[in-house]
């Protein structure tokens, strides 16, 4: 059998280990625009920052394709796929026949219509050819203006602080972090980050942009000397739509992977998934989830099926030494008086509970343990069957009964 | 694979089982140079639950892992059912720190040499000069065992 995977970072990854665990002859080849081994994406701002190297930065060991019995074809584009031949048409005219495809494509910087952006230049943030473009226009007095206050424009923040001279970060949404935080906490994490030297510019687009100034749309103008677009991301999906692949935001797969089309496959950032948490689909573009749906379609096309039935929103930033976990919904139903635990910037913690279950929660400063939490939300423990009150400062296995933690201790093993 | 299990009901609770954990995990030769004047930071942790229950927790090296699932640089792997971490990848996201479910992977104290160890986790000892791991070997209640057994449920 041969196994097509289009795309070289997690989701693919999580395919090959997958098929790995259920089949060990099958051909597997890895198509990749770029043309280095498997690297970890969010590393490229620590890269920045000096805290790792391209070496540390892989995501599995040097001889990972040779072990694994992967054929690479890097630096290559897929620029059609043809179903009906069974097939995936390169840039370079080769053809290379599938019995099983996976697209792992990712997905690439939204690039937001501003007037003027398209004919100057401007910086995104995703690839290690994106890293390394940034840190080449970068000199330690640039004036730097990020748009968009999300993790990846902060991240870029965070990367880059030491090497320039100011960064000016401009974002639509009245707060930072608006996908993962609620107003106090993005209130706590901005005032950290303006104590490192950063400047914001919430609740505003950016009009126009000419090269040197941004127009903002209360009227304010930035000067700037590097422009960095962080405004969210976009699905590769057309290679899979164009030939009637069914999409929403991104592609439609089953919880092994599979798309509306035969034998072909969907994960990562390119898939949306169905969040454990409400039931909706949506994109889940964070590394866990495309580890897992990878594995799971990996293991499908070689025949084994494993379901993965988990995801869920699951985040974790550090931002100037400031760490930052949350999990699930942001939501309370019914609403209730759901002031933050504590609001201290070291210890600022905030539940969200529905129908007798923990939803989701926001941490910053002590996440120790978080996980304990995290997993009361995955897996829908009743808030009145733990002791949740005990637990609310300082996650531990004392909320759950003796026998309920003998179990998750001990597993078989309940006596000896 | 010999797994750590613990017996709660067995669980005096003295705590010592952290501090042969933070000793063995120190480098030293001497147990009083590794503990004195130092405030621990073992990767074993008695928990004390209400009513004089106690119970200590350390990585259960579960044989379905989410800290390695979800770990964004490959410095978590599984090495013979035994979860290992490499410090020199680890970058200190603290995505394992919000994955695990019994909280047994945690932030770390910088090292002696000052180098930063984002985090920290149970190897079974593996990766220092005990071998074994040293809270079941000095556990004075036999509260943690070191045997042979399957994976625990988890949650």
């Amino acid at each position: 059998m041969r196994i097509v995977i289009i795309g070289n970072s997690t989701a693919a990854v999580g395919a090959i280990e997958g098929i790995r665990a259920a089949d060990s002859a099958a051909n597997i080849a890895v198509i990749s625009a770029e043309m280095v081994h498997t690297y970890s994406r969010p590393l490229i701002s620590y890269l920045l920052e000096g805290k790792t190297d391209i070496d540390r930065m892989k995501y599995r060991p040097a001889d990972f394709y040779e072990r694994n019995n992967v054929q690479t074809f890097f630096g290559c584009t897929v620029t059609a796929v043809d179903a009906v031949a069974r097939a995936v048409v390169l840039d370079n005219g080769e053809h290379i026949g599938y019995d099983k495809l996976l697209l792992a494509a990712g997905s690439r910087p939204f690039v937001p219509p501003i007037e003027g952006l398209c004919g100057t230049e401007h910086y995104t943030f995703q690839s290690l050819a994106d890293a390394k473009s940034l840190e080449a226009a970068l000199t330690p007095k640039s004036r730097v203006l990020i748009i968009g206050a999300g993790l990846i424009g902060l991240k870029c923040a965070e990367g880059i602080h030491s090497r320039v001279g100011n960064i000016a970060v401009a974002e639509f949404a009245p707060r930072i972090l608006p996908s993962i935080l609620d107003g106090g906490g993005a209130a706590l994490v901005q005032s950290h980050l303006v104590g490192k030297g950063l400047t914001f510019h919430l609740g505003n687009a950016v009009a126009s942009v000419d090269g040197h100034t941004a127009a903002l749309a209360d009227g304010a103008q930035v000067p700037y000397d590097v422009l960095v677009v962080a405004s969210g991301v976009k699905p590769n999906i057309e290679l899979l739509t164009a030939i009637g692949a069914k999409a929403g935001r991104a592609l439609i797969t089953d919880s092994c992977g599979r798309t509306s089309l035969p034998d072909i496959f969907a994960a990562g950032d390119c898939a949306e998934s169905i969040d454990l948490t409400d039931g909706r689909r949506r994109v889940l573009a964070i590394l866990p989830n495309a580890y897992l749906q990878g594995r799971a379609a990996g293991k499908a096309m070689a025949g084994l099926e494993e379901p993965f039935t988990e995801a869920m929103p699951v985040n974790s930033i550090g931002l100037f030494g400031l760490h930052i976990g949350t999990a699930g919904a942001m939501r309370c139903e019914p609403e209730t008086d759901n002031n933050p635990q504590y609001s201290d910037v070291n210890n600022y913690r905030r539940f969200f509970f529905s129908d007798n279950r923990l939803t989701g929660f926001i941490l910053i400063g002590d996440v120790n343990r978080a996980g304990i939490y995290t997993a009361l939300v995955r897996a829908k423990v009743p808030i009145d069957t733990i002791n949740f009150a005990a637990i609310a400062e300082k996650p531990q296995l004392m909320a759950f009964s003796p026998a309920a933690r003998k179990q998750m201790l001990n597993g078989e093993k309940n006596d000896s | 694979m010999k797994r750590i299990y613990v017996r709660e009901e067995w669980c005096i609770g003295c705590h010592l089982c952290e501090y042969y954990c933070a000793f063995a995990n120190s480098g030293e030769r001497d147990m009083s140079d590794a503990l004195r004047g130092v405030k621990i930071n073992p990767r074993i942790q008695v928990e004390d639950a209400d009513g004089g229950v106690t119970y200590a927790i350390s990585c259960r090296h579960c044989e379905r892992p989410r800290c390695v699932e979800g770990c964004i640089t490959g410095a978590l792997t599984v090495e013979d059912g035994v979860i290992r971490l490499d410090e020199e990848k680890c970058v200190g996201c603290y995505t394992c720190i919000m994955l695990c479910p019994y909280g047994a992977i945690n932030p770390s104290d910088a090292g002696k040499s000052g180098r930063s160890r984002p985090i920290q986790k149970c190897e079974l000892c593996l990766n220092n000069a005990n071998g074994e791991p040293a809270c079941a070997a000095h556990c004075p209640n036999r509260a943690i065992i070191f045997e042979e057994g399957g994976s625990p449920c988890g949650l």
